[in-house]
């Protein structure tokens, strides 16, 4: 390997940067390299592809997976498929925005500091909290450091989650807590949404906070007034995780009482891409600011007067605290934070609501249709918003079903069966605004066919 | 407060009215939200978001792309970031419709080319750093970090042993520490030998039965190549810790010595620096960790497993497994460019990815030596530090070079740190830059310390030609203005 588009040293330069090193050969740049541990060969890794060759390999790969372009979705469960404003792609693939670093000389990089600080200010509007900080990395991550944040505010071990809150996201903060001791206390459901006696005989005066999801891991809303007067009541937390779509219809968690508000961006404006990367975000309230993990923007002035924008609060992070940082979070997904403002850009005032209201019209009148087909029931009385759970005829093969509908051209939905014993012969569905009633519709004929 | 050349946030520029939204009428009955909702958990009011047009929104942000810089834009030197180009093959590959658009929770049997590509991925990773198995589920090095460490509290556990401390030296990433309290352990900082290198005496005093593990970066944050590399992994594993390897200076070494070699038990990738994933602006990234089979049972899962058949499946039957670190399958978008970028270059292109990488940086460091000074003299790897020190005579400091650098175009170096140098300026060139981009750099950067000698209050005001000029800093972190509050 001598020649290769994107290394420009020729042997001329080499031999010249040589000669003012005073060295003899690159080789010699490595001697302090013992050999003891050096490798000799070639490793034993992927060969070279020419450009031609290996757009052809990556399409080939890409071609072999069923993708939301030639299948109808109605898969849900915490990555959505809805339509992604044609502007978006184009605003993030300006590189003074994709290949920048972290914004350390804010001089030179305004631009994603306003971004952010944008980004901040539209978390802040739709959850109405008072404080946003510049993205996480996912919501499943923060909604652990949120628990976190929770058992240092309060000095205490105990967080109560709801089972109600997405499966990976319990793992994560199970995985995260075992580090940093944190006993972690779960609480059932009662048709579908947590539980409300059960949650009261969890929480005490040892609970750091409450932890629960709206609309739920089975779409259901959570009962977030009554749930904020019981964790206040002992003076706990309370830690909501929010699909931020759901906001241009439902109330503000802020304005139910909630202390941080942690949600995954996914569904504004960022491509399922297998679930990853995607944006998290996290909001607290102003009592809370200084404990927030992770980047924060702050509006200030230059030293003529001009408004400007630079990463504030730094006595928080990882470079200056070392081990006393409130998290070792040091990089936000600042592209994908811009996805998600670029989209609210575009919703705006009118359309997150339109849009809210498209989505939860089309999943009720999927619920319906699919409600009543034989043997068919909605799991659940409660009140949704995007998405449900649906109760399949008695010995239904769920795997063998899900094949059927996949053949006919559907992702036929979540089956709970996986992490929920109790709910086998269970799928979650989704709708999204994406979905026309003739998708829809089909999709009913082919459960008609397939059950 | 706003002089004539702010720029409007988006917020400023709505007028009622104004839509960018095109959505669907709704082909099914209307349902009003407040006849299936109860009212307490609807909004009232609706979310003030702006209303704007889509000339606006492109505008807008067209013009915010153009006060940022990027590698695009211009050399990049900033050190332990590894701030190379990020090739645009790998961005169109990303955005294929059968990696863009897949769900998490297909079929496994309709994601078998997403699969295959994560497998190949893992194996590939594994056989740069020398390690056994790989999960690619972190999502950036500090999570890689925290991964990495609860493997090793998983470890330990499984043999009955409590070990509480992690030691770091003192030129270490500020991630180290916080990632390992994170992970409920205490850190122990060991002071760096004259040489910059590990202090020997100083980690056989620290390593004990308490050790539960020893971060280290090599080559280190100086750009120096720990060589007594064997004798530290036998202190700590003679005191039966583990090593842990930050792999943000990975660029150095490809194809040339491996972790896995050098006696480390578990290793991190940063996949937006050594694998040319671009940065974001902050993010997405990605951070694999790599573990020697000992370790291997306790990966989070699923990973991705081959069949016989030559079909993969996600494999979730890892009982010892630490369980769960990010949801679904970790950051794909980026693994997809992390795998573009190694078939773009195969074994041989990587390691003289890194041959390059060093050659520019000892040719820099060389060229640079009589003006600022070499904090630590001798060959370099990817990077290298110097100190400021010496301006401070002209009432200079390093922030004052680094304020000059943007008037001639170019994104500063990492300074103040690694925490051990005074007045810190650390280059990274990276691979892919050419002599002629570094030799413009450098005679700016002799310029610029004739100047701090002959007219200090040029670097003391600088910037000069930026948009805005140095910003109070002090201010925003007293009194934080952190949104708009545009309501």
């Amino acid at each position: 390997m001598k020649r290769h588009r994107y290394l420009p040293m020729t042997a001329q330069d080499e031999s010249d940067m040589l000669a003012v090193i005073g060295a003899s050969s690159t080789e010699d740049l490595f001697a302090d390299i013992p050999a003891s541990v050096r490798y000799s060969g070639e490793l034993p890794m992927s060969g070279a592809l020419d450009e031609a060759g290996l757009l052809r390999h990556l399409r080939a790969l890409s071609d072999r997976n069923a993708d939301a372009d030639r299948h109808v979705s109605f898969l849900g469960a915490g990555i959505y498929d809805h339509h992604i404003p044609v502007v978006i792609q184009h605003v993030i693939s300006r590189s003074e925005f994709y290949t920048a670093y972290t914004p350390y000389q804010p001089e030179i990089s305004q631009g994603e500091l306003q971004a952010i600080f944008e980004f901040q200010s539209y978390i802040c509007e739709l959850t109405g909290m008072k404080v946003a900080n510049a993205s996480m990395y996912d919501g499943a991550t923060a909604l652990a450091e949120a628990a976190a944040l929770a058992s240092g505010a309060t000095k205490r071990k105990r967080i109560v989650v709801s089972r109600a809150v997405h499966p990976e996201a319990r793992d994560i903060l199970r995985t995260s807590a075992r580090g940093q001791g944190l006993e972690i206390v779960e609480v059932g459901c009662a048709d579908g949404v947590t539980d409300l006696g059960a949650l009261a005989a969890a929480v005490d005066a040892e609970t750091a906070a409450v932890l629960v999801q709206t609309p739920n891991f089975f779409g259901c809303l959570e009962d977030i007034p009554a749930i904020e007067a019981l964790v206040h009541d002992r003076r706990g937390l309370l830690v909501t995780s929010v699909n931020p779509l759901s906001l241009g219809l439902l109330e503000s968690p802020g304005a139910l009482g909630a202390d941080i508000v942690v949600g995954d961006a996914q569904p504004l404006g960022i491509p399922m891409s297998l679930g990853g990367p995607t944006c998290g975000f996290f909001a607290v309230t102003e009592a809370l600011m200084r404990r927030m993990p992770g980047r924060i923007v702050g509006q200030t002035t230059d030293s003529e007067g001009r408004r400007g924008f630079v990463l504030t609060l730094q006595a928080r992070e990882q470079h200056i605290r070392r081990e006393k940082a409130t998290s070792n979070i040091c990089s936000n997904q600042a592209l994908l934070a811009l996805c998600a403002s670029v989209y609210l850009s575009v919703m705006g005032r009118a359309g997150i609501r339109e849009v809210a209201s498209l989505n939860l019209s089309k999943a009720r009148y999927a619920l319906g249709r699919l409600g009543a087909l034989p043997g068919v029931e909605i799991a659940f009385p409660s009140p949704i918003f995007n998405e449900f759970a649906v109760k399949l005829p008695a010995g239904t093969d769920v795997a063998a079903f899900q094949a059927k509908l996949l053949a006919a051209g559907y992702w036929g939905g979540y089956d709970l069966g996986r992490t929920y014993p109790e709910l086998s012969g269970h799928l979650l569905v989704a709708v999204t605004e994406r979905r026309t009633r003739e998708e829809i519709d089909g999709f009913v004929q082919a459960w008609e066919a397939s059950l | 407060m706003s002089g004539h050349r702010d720029k409007a946030l988006i917020f400023e520029m709505s007028k009622p009215g104004r839509v960018a939204y095109s959505l669907p009428a709704c082909d099914v009955p209307e349902v009003e939200a407040s006849s299936v909702v109860p009212a307490r958990l609807l909004r009232t009011e609706p979310a003030a978001l702006p209303e704007v047009y889509e000339v606006d929104v492109i505008r807008h942000y067209t013009e915010l792309s153009r006060r940022n810089f990027g590698v695009d834009n211009g050399f990049y030197p900033l050190g332990s970031c590894t701030m190379k180009y990020n090739p645009k093959l790998n961005e169109d590959a990303a955005r294929l419709p059968g990696f863009a658009k897949i769900h998490p929770y297909q079929p496994e049997e309709s994601l078998q080319g997403a699969m295959e590509l994560l497998y190949t991925l893992q194996r590939d990773l594994a056989a740069l750093t020398g390690m056994d198995e790989v999960t690619l589920q972190p999502a950036a090095g500090a999570h890689g970090e925290w991964t990495g460490l609860m493997l090793i509290r998983a470890y330990h556990e499984s043999r009955g042993e409590t070990r509480t401390k992690v030691i770091v030296p003192d030129s270490s990433h500020g991630t180290n520490p916080s990632s390992a309290t994170a992970a409920g352990f205490e850190t122990i900082t060991i002071p760096s030998d004259a040489s910059g290198l590990v202090d020997l005496d100083a980690l056989r005093a620290a390593a004990g039965a308490d050790t539960a593990a020893l971060m280290l970066t090599n080559p280190n944050t100086l750009g120096r190549f720990e060589s007594q590399i064997a004798e530290i992994a036998r202190i700590v594993h003679e005191a039966g810790g583990l090593l842990y390897y930050d792999g943000a200076n990975s660029n150095a070494i490809m194809g040339i010595a491996r972790p896995g070699d050098m006696g480390f038990d578990v290793v991190h990738l940063n996949l937006h620096k050594t694998m040319s994933t671009p940065h974001g602006g902050g993010g997405p990234g990605a951070g694999p960790v790599g573990v020697k089979a000992r370790l291997a049972p306790f990966l989070p899962k699923p990973v991705v497993g081959r069949r016989g058949d030559g079909t993969y499946y996600w494999d979730e039957d890892r009982p010892r497994s630490i369980g769960r670190v990010k949801p679904y399958y970790g950051n794909f978008g980026i693994l997809v460019r992390a795998y573009a970028y190694i078939r773009s270059y195969g074994p041989a292109g990587l390691r003289r990815v890194s041959e390059c990488a060093v050659l520019n940086a000892n040719y820099m460091m060389h060229r640079l030596a009589p003006y600022y000074e070499v904090a630590y003299p001798g060959v370099c790897k990817h990077e290298f530090v110097l100190s400021g020190k010496r301006l401070r005579a002209f009432g200079v400091r390093t922030l004052d070079v680094a304020k000059r650098l943007l008037d001639f175009g170019y994104h500063p170096p990492t300074v103040y740190f690694p925490l051990n140098v005074e007045e810190c300026i650390m280059i990274e060139p990276t691979e892919t830059e050419s002599k002629e981009t570094l030799d413009g750099f450098i005679d700016v950067m002799i310029r610029i310390a004739r100047e701090a000698e002959e007219e200090p209050d040029l670097l003391l005001q600088a910037p000069h030609t930026t948009i805005v000029k140095r910003l109070d800093e002090a201010t925003a972190a007293r009194r934080p203005v952190l949104n708009c509050h545009c309501e």
